[in-house]
């Protein structure tokens, strides 16, 4: 019982921790990535240049932090939501561990990419 | 025993799938759940470009034509509002779920909003400077 609950409270504060990051740092990188360079409202910056950035090894860090703790973010409210949509007590164990599996597999993914 | 009907305490109303469509609040809650969604999609696009980014200058090309193609131009601009969404619903309750006190008196929940979209515009002006290179 007491494991459950600090395992809940773990990811609790992860999961507000991803909120934190994200609600900082994904809008302005999503106006700029996302609307303002595909339609060229500003011109996009030379590969170059980025890749000179991330070859910042506090860059790659945050970048990896941020992709790590959205993704938690996303697995616990995600399953939380599910759960409340369903309301079906036999599914919470798949969600929890499809939701979470996800989010490990992103991690995964993330590492290799940013420190490739 | 399983013939008998179930007690009084046992009984659950049926609800609706779609009982958040009922109230302006439900959906406003369901919608600030969803935006997690939005949050975990914007991931996978920053490691797509990062990808690209580290592939050359070719695959950052055809990355930035992707990325103006209508549809991942729409799915882009719901997911902003989503994102958004979510900081501005996130910023508002922090006073809620953290109690500053200095000495010995509890800082004002406007004041903890009002540092947290402060944070939140100057992280947004030190990612976009970085990004574009440009004071």
């Amino acid at each position: 019982m007491t494991r459950r609950s600090s395992s809940e409270a773990l990811a609790w504060g992860l999961f507000s921790a991803g909120g934190m990051v994200s609600a900082l740092l994904v809008p302005v990188l999503l106006v700029l990535f996302g609307v303002v360079y595909p339609l060229v409202l500003v011109e996009p910056p030379l590969q170059s240049y980025l890749l000179t950035v991330l070859s910042n090894p506090f860059i790659r860090a945050a970048l990896l932090v941020l992709c790590l703790l959205s993704l938690l973010h996303w697995a616990h409210r995600f399953r939380h939501t599910l759960n409340i949509l369903f309301r079906v007590k036999r599914f919470s164990v798949p969600i929890g561990f499809l939701c979470y599996g996800a989010a490990a597999g992103g991690s995964i993914w993330a590492t290799l990419v940013l420190f490739q | 025993m399983s013939a008998d009907p179930a007690p009084a305490r046992h009984y659950r109303r049926p609800i609706s799938p779609f009982w958040w469509l009922h109230r302006r609040s439900y959906l406003l809650f369901m919608l600030r759940e969803l935006s997690s969604v939005f949050v975990a999609w914007f991931v996978v696009y920053l490691l797509l470009l990062v990808n690209a980014v580290h592939a050359g200058n070719d695959s950052y090309q055809s990355f930035l034509q992707w990325s103006g193609r209508a549809w991942v131009l729409l799915l882009n601009i719901v997911a902003l509002a989503f994102v958004l969404l979510h900081a501005i619903t996130w910023f508002n309750l922090a006073p809620k779920a953290m109690v500053i006190r200095m000495r010995g008196r509890r800082l004002p929940p406007r004041s903890v909003a009002a540092a947290h979209f402060a944070a939140w515009a100057v992280a947004s002006a030190v990612v976009a400077w970085i990004v574009s290179g440009r004071p």
